[in-house]
């Protein structure tokens, strides 16, 4: 009995350590250098100080945020179109352009948008759109193609109109998966946001590369560590949230 | 008296948008002086010869009208590859054409029109592939069909006057040697994966102790970003190579290759286990229960009925795996790991596009060709599983 009560509350507490740790590391670093200072060598800075660790944190939230939202927008009406009577000859179309989206390193896509629109944001910000669209729309496609029948019907005999169906019924069904795909998109893009500081765009892989230019181990370390526990931070807030609309949709999650 | 009805295909009113406005309104190739001043534009009748520039717009209309309209597959087919292969061959007509003779400064390279008409033709021919429903060996062949064409293409040297081509005359010999070490880590990555993944989804599914502690594990490992986990690899493995005798020998280094190798190799692990854990899961009980009346040991069930069964589900994790670490093999290059990344850095950083393609254009040729031919087997295992169990 007691044993299960302390499984229970082990995660959140787990949790809560770990924002705390974040917060304070972002907003102090100069306290955890005693920790990083063996891995740096010839005196090197132990923190980077080429920046603030908050400033670059928020850039970097900012730029997921942004190309998440695009991409969820711009996914899930995708989706909805080619579910309707009026696109569905787009379906098998779409699927195989998703399919194909999918092989592009993210690397090749960010070095092929900077002749487009330049350094900085912008490229990255089309590298992470193009990603995260994919695993949105898959799941909002899974989600509003495998409605239980006998709901569709019963909104139809109830003499809704195509797009109250859409509003009142079919989203908030497929709600619960279209988050888990935007759950995926985020935790991907919190990733390859890094990748973008190669076009020099601001983000957290700024401190990673100066790292590894310069033989900054230390760097290394706590550029990829703040973005490894965002992403197990927001991948788990999102998947509460997902938990929480399908219990309200009454469905079992799995 | 009866009436013309007049169809459009609602896809092809898109394409044909976009064949319009690339054909007549984009560039079609970009002239530059030398190889990183900006570009002067150039349009279809300018880049070609005085017959042949009419003669690829009459192509181009003809097979707009043809996306246009509702038109037989098979005519739609020919308009998208007889287009598609026109393009190929007139860019490197348009290459030659515009460089002054005798001039080896002069960069021709293919601008945003050209881009626009390959994509907008390759959307119809995917269009025309998906309605299709193409078998996988139809799909195979077609795959070595167009690697035959466009390798045919490169060995006339008829894109030698094109910039990319000029930039991988400058480094041929590096080309290959940085192509060998990008399949090396990626295909040696997922064989390495696949030794180890296997087992240990094997074990996951049998003992479920194990099952939630690794998928977390490994979970994680999949939130820290590439670039770090290359880098993190240095300390480890640089240490290894100065204490471990041997290890130098074998050519594990704290930089260059060995960490880019294990880091795709942790990034692959994920996949192989998490889908052996779900292709096991989803053998049908009956199938079991079978097996043990039958007799069988827990090994003979394994390898002759749970392990057969789940093959498809395991393949599929092995395609994630494979695409995805040819395209984060490109990032081994920022660790001296070598690569295309090579290429595509070095672009980045000269701001030379021309360089940039030459590291991207094969990678993404990699990935892709390696999707469609995994997604053929996988097609094919799995329908033969439903031929054998049905």
């Amino acid at each position: 009995m007691k044993e299960a009560g302390v499984k229970a509350w082990l995660p959140s507490l787990l949790r809560l350590v770990l924002v705390v740790l974040l917060v304070a590391f972002v907003t102090n670093p100069g306290w955890f250098e005693p920790l990083l200072k063996p891995l740096t060598e010839n005196n090197a800075p132990a923190i980077y100080n080429q920046g603030s660790l908050l400033t670059l944190t928020l850039l970097h939230l900012r730029t997921v945020l942004i190309a998440t939202v695009a991409a969820t927008i711009v996914a899930v009406a995708l989706a909805i179109l080619v579910t309707r009577p009026a696109g569905v000859e787009f379906l098998p179309l779409s699927r195989s352009l998703v399919n194909i989206g999918q092989t592009f390193p993210p690397v090749a896509v960010l070095a092929l948008a900077v002749p487009a629109v330049g350094f900085g944001e912008k490229p990255t910000l089309i590298a992470l759109f193009l990603y995260g669209l994919l695993p949105i729309f898959e799941n909002a496609l899974t989600g509003l193609t495998t409605l239980p029948a006998n709901v569709v019907e019963a909104a139809r005999g109830a003499g809704m109109t195509g797009w109250q169906r859409l509003v009142q019924v079919e989203l908030p069904l497929s709600a619960p998966i279209i988050l888990g795909g935007i759950r995926l998109s985020v935790v991907i893009s919190l990733a390859t946001a890094t990748i973008g500081s190669t076009v020099a765009a601001r983000t957290l892989g700024e401190v990673i590369i100066a790292g590894l230019l310069s033989n900054n181990l230390a760097f290394v370390l706590q550029g990829g560590l703040i973005v490894a526990a965002l992403a197990v931070l927001i991948y788990d807030g999102l998947s509460a949230i997902e938990r929480y609309t399908a219990r309200r949709m009454g469905q079992e999650t799995a | 008296m009866q009436v013309m009805t007049v169809r459009f295909d609602k896809l092809g009113v898109v394409i044909a948008a976009i064949i319009a406005y690339a054909a007549f309104a984009a560039p079609f190739a970009t002239f530059r002086a030398n190889r990183i001043v900006p570009g002067e534009a150039r349009s279809i009748l300018d880049s070609l010869p005085a017959a042949v520039g009419p003669l690829l717009l009459a192509i181009l209309v003809i097979a707009a009208i043809i996306a246009l309209l509702k038109t037989p597959l098979v005519l739609r087919l020919a308009a998208s590859v007889i287009a598609l292969a026109a393009l190929a061959i007139l860019i490197g007509v348009a290459g030659s054409f515009l460089t002054p003779e005798g001039n080896t400064f002069a960069r021709i390279s293919p601008a945003s029109g050209f881009w626009l008409l390959i994509f907008a033709f390759t959307l119809l021919l995917a269009d025309v592939l998906t309605r299709l429903n193409l078998s996988p060996w139809a799909r195979l062949g077609g795959l070595v069909i167009a690697a035959l064409a466009i390798g045919l293409l490169l060995a006339s040297g008829s894109w030698n006057s094109l910039s990319i081509l000029k930039e991988y005359a400058n480094r041929a010999d590096s080309f290959w040697a940085e192509g060998s070490k990008h399949v090396t880590l990626a295909l040696g990555s997922l064989a390495a994966a696949v030794v180890v993944g296997l087992p240990l989804g094997i074990l996951c599914h049998r003992v479920d102790k194990f099952r939630a502690g690794v998928l977390n594990v490994l979970n994680i490992i999949q939130t820290i970003p590439s670039i770090a986990l290359f880098g993190l690899l240095i300390a480890p493995l640089g240490w290894v190579a100065t204490h471990v005798p041997g290890a130098a020998a074998l050519g594990i280094r704290g930089i260059g290759a060995a960490p880019a190798f294990l880091a795709l190799f942790l990034y692959s692990l994920l996949p192989v286990v998490a889908n052996t854990v779900v292709g096991l899961a989803g053998v049908p009980r009956a199938a079991n229960d079978a097996a043990r009346g039958m007799g069988m040991t827990d090994r003979q069930r394994l390898f002759g009925v749970e392990f057969p069964l789940a093959f498809p589900v395991i393949l599929t994790g092995i395609r994630i795996v494979l695409v995805q670490n040819i395209g984060l093999a490109t990032i081994a290059a920022l660790i001296g790991g070598g690569g295309f990344g090579v290429f595509v850095f070095q672009g980045v950083g000269q701001t030379a596009m021309d360089l940039v393609l030459l590291g991207a254009v094969p990678t993404v040729a990699m990935a892709f060709a390696a999707a469609i031919i995994l997604d053929a087997v996988i097609e094919m295992t799995a329908t033969k599983r439903r031929v054998e169990t049905a």
